[in-house]
């Protein structure tokens, strides 16, 4: 990662930055695509008289973001050398009004109903569009016919709109329409102060509101050059792993009964249940919101919460193995699950698929492996992976993850540090990111902060990879398959949909 | 299938006694009784998220866990708004679900009820703080709320006391 000018940020993860000028901006990603890396996110802001646009990607080494200037607000698309470049440009347009340069012009996160380009300083007026004006791709073909989804779904789940394509029962194409759920996060940010932001970057996604904070937090942190103390570090480690084990043991509950398992529901959903009240007794909160702040935690344990945990963690590691030998052995369930919706390790590549389902393809990446800070630089976590590609590989993965997250969890209460939860931070300025490894993968907040008030932030939520890759997993899937598949991949509507 | 019966008998019964009503919860005048007496001995509720963070809605799915007596009060979710009776709605209503947000109460048979759940449905919560350009800012800016629930997001017990606030006095 030797380009000239890169310079390296006060984060506690490994991240460096640079201006790409000129041909440099397509230089990096296609340097960064031969060794190997990814691309996790791209997003843009107005600074001065101009537009930039800015795109963060993964080395071997670590982040790296570079910053480019759209000059006649162009630049080039980066989506020939990583596919998931496409909606995130789309949506850089809707945002913003910088073109990208790239085939596909159709709005993403703009549905036309509020202004034109929210995120400029001064937005053009509000544009009404009709629903008929998003052009879906339709198969042609003796026998072929359409269904459309959504927004609003059979059950209790966000909204987003499905158009499959079929022949019979199976999926020969799928399309996502999302953006239903834009609330304007990335405006609303702009002005509050570092510590309000904190709420806010807690509900970009309910289910990784621990995650998003943790992020959140240490892109403030980056900006003041401060480090939390060592009990904050380890305190956040614990909420973010128990957020973790309630997320994959509500999945493997929901997975069950997706395929007519409802045992499986009751018996997770139990277990789950179980850790939000620990929770909601001994942090305040059952789903952990606002626990972690700018600086730290906002709370602390005692000797005798510490206790219920390790109670807790022991009951549960020995009923999910159990649950998992259960899962294992019935036969009705395996063949719901094996084959089903299967991304092949050599497409997962190419298309960049992250976190856990990545780790599903054999896409070895965890942040809290390869480039582990505090508390996961002492707790030498082990990876989860399969080359399966299947549902069923997906529900392997959460299984290994929740026992290895029952096991960290142990480790940081046997070794949590004693000393204060939190720091003051100093009023700055400047640009700062974080990088956390939430339960569906890699979380970034880029932030900009001007005298302790946020200028501009952007939140990027593994979804971003995952729900172009779902089109692929179903096809040739039958339609009954899809919220089974679906539920495999668990990806967020609220934050993608910023 | 003997380890499957050994697990649900070591599970043991989890149910708990459901929450008494809240009238104050309560923002509209309440129907007749008689009317909403039939539909608290069966109710279908259709949930719609209108732009939560997904909290409410992790929450929803909690409060079908065994620890909440939901069926054995009557009350279940249906797939469609044609069957339902009440109307659970999440999130500030951002402005690309209020169509979806809409059509689906119109879908709905009469009488009808709705409930706005969390911060966000009764006034936008952290989303609104300042104006915004994308969200109505709470349920009742589309369509006609009878019960609010607060929280952010609201515990089970106090979603499944709003829905029983909802029908009974």
């Amino acid at each position: 990662m030797d380009f000239q000018g890169s310079v390296k940020t006060d984060c506690i993860a490994p991240i460096w930055t640079v201006e790409a000028e000129g041909e440099d901006w397509i230089n990096i990603a296609g340097s960064c695509r031969e060794q190997g890396g990814r691309l996790v996110s791209i997003w843009g802001s107005e600074a001065g008289e101009g537009f930039f646009v800015q795109a963060a990607y993964v080395f071997p080494e670590g982040m790296l973001i570079a910053r480019h200037p759209a000059v006649e607000g162009q630049y080039a698309s980066l989506s020939d050398l990583f596919p998931c470049a496409g909606r995130m440009q789309r949506a850089v347009y809707d945002m913003l009004g910088i073109d990208h340069g790239g085939a596909d012009k159709r709005p993403w996160l703009s549905h036309g109903m509020g202004p034109s380009f929210p995120l400029r300083k001064n937005p053009l007026p509000d544009q009404v569009l009709s629903e008929k004006d998003y052009p879906f791709v339709a198969v042609e073909g003796e026998g072929v016919h359409e269904v459309a989804v959504g927004p609003v779904h059979a059950g209790i789940i966000e909204p987003g709109h499905f158009r499959f394509q079929v022949v019979g029962e199976k999926v020969l194409r799928l399309e996502e329409r999302l953006g239903y759920k834009h609330k304007g996060i990335e405006k609303q940010f702009e002005g509050m102060t570092v510590q309000e932001g904190a709420g806010l970057a807690g509900r970009i996604s309910g289910d990784s509101t621990v995650a998003y904070s943790w992020t959140y937090a240490m892109a403030v942190e980056s900006v003041c050059g401060v480090k939390p103390p060592e009990r904050a570090s380890f305190l956040r480690g614990l909420f973010l792993e128990r957020e973790r084990i309630a997320n994959h043991l509500a999945d493997l509950g929901a997975l069950g009964n997706d395929a007519g398992f409802a045992f499986g529901l009751s018996q997770f959903s139990s277990l789950r249940e179980d850790i939000l009240r620990l929770n909601k007794q001994i942090f305040g909160h059952r789903l952990l919101m606002d626990l972690v702040v700018p600086g730290g935690v906002s709370r602390d344990l005692d000797m005798d919460a510490k206790r219920r945990i390790f109670e807790e963690c022991e009951i549960m590691e020995r009923r999910v193995r159990d649950l998992r030998e259960i899962y294992m052995d019935h036969t009705g369930l395996q063949d719901r699950f094996l084959t089903t919706g299967r991304i092949a390790p050599e497409l997962a590549a190419k298309l960049g698929l992250a976190g856990l389902a990545g780790r599903a393809s054999r896409n070895a990446v965890d942040l809290r492996v390869d480039h582990p800070y505090s508390p996961y630089d002492r707790l030498e976590v082990v990876m989860a992976t399969h080359h399966g590609g299947d549902v069923a590989a997906r529900v392997s993965v959460r299984f290994d993850e929740i026992a290895e997250s029952l096991r960290l969890t142990g480790l940081m209460l046997e070794n949590l540090p004693e000393g204060q939860i939190s720091c003051e931070l100093p009023r700055m300025s400047g640009c700062g990111a974080g990088w956390v490894e939430g339960f569906r993968g890699e979380i970034v907040v880029f932030l900009e902060i001007e005298k302790g008030r946020v200028r501009r932030a952007h939140a990027h939520d593994p979804s971003w990879q995952n729900w172009p890759a779902l089109e692929f997993a179903v096809i040739g899937n039958i339609v009954p398959d899809f919220p089974l598949i679906n539920k495999s991949f668990n990806l967020s509507y609220s934050g993608h949909d910023l | 299938m003997y380890r499957i019966l050994r697990e649900i008998l070591k599970n043991g019964i989890k149910t708990e006694p459901e929450p008494s009503p809240d009238s104050s919860l309560r923002v509209s005048e309440p129907m007749d009784a008689e009317m909403l007496d039939v539909l608290g001995k069966s109710l279908a509720i259709r949930h719609v998220d209108a732009g939560s963070c997904n909290g409410c809605e992790l929450e929803l799915h909690a409060l079908n866990n065994p620890y909440y007596r939901l069926e054995g009060l009557g009350i279940h979710f249906v797939a469609s708004p044609r069957h339902a009776d009440l109307l659970l709605v999440t999130g500030p209503v951002t402005k690309h679900m209020e169509a979806a947000l809409k059509r689906t109460y119109e879908a709905m048979p009469e009488p009808r009820l709705v409930v706005a759940l969390g911060d966000c449905g009764r006034n936008g919560g952290i989303f609104c703080k300042k104006q915004n350009y994308a969200c109505r800012g709470g349920v009742s800016g589309a369509i006609p709320v009878d019960v609010e629930v607060p929280g952010c997001p609201p515990d089970p017990e106090a979603i499944l006391q709003g829905i029983i606030s909802a029908f009974r006095a």
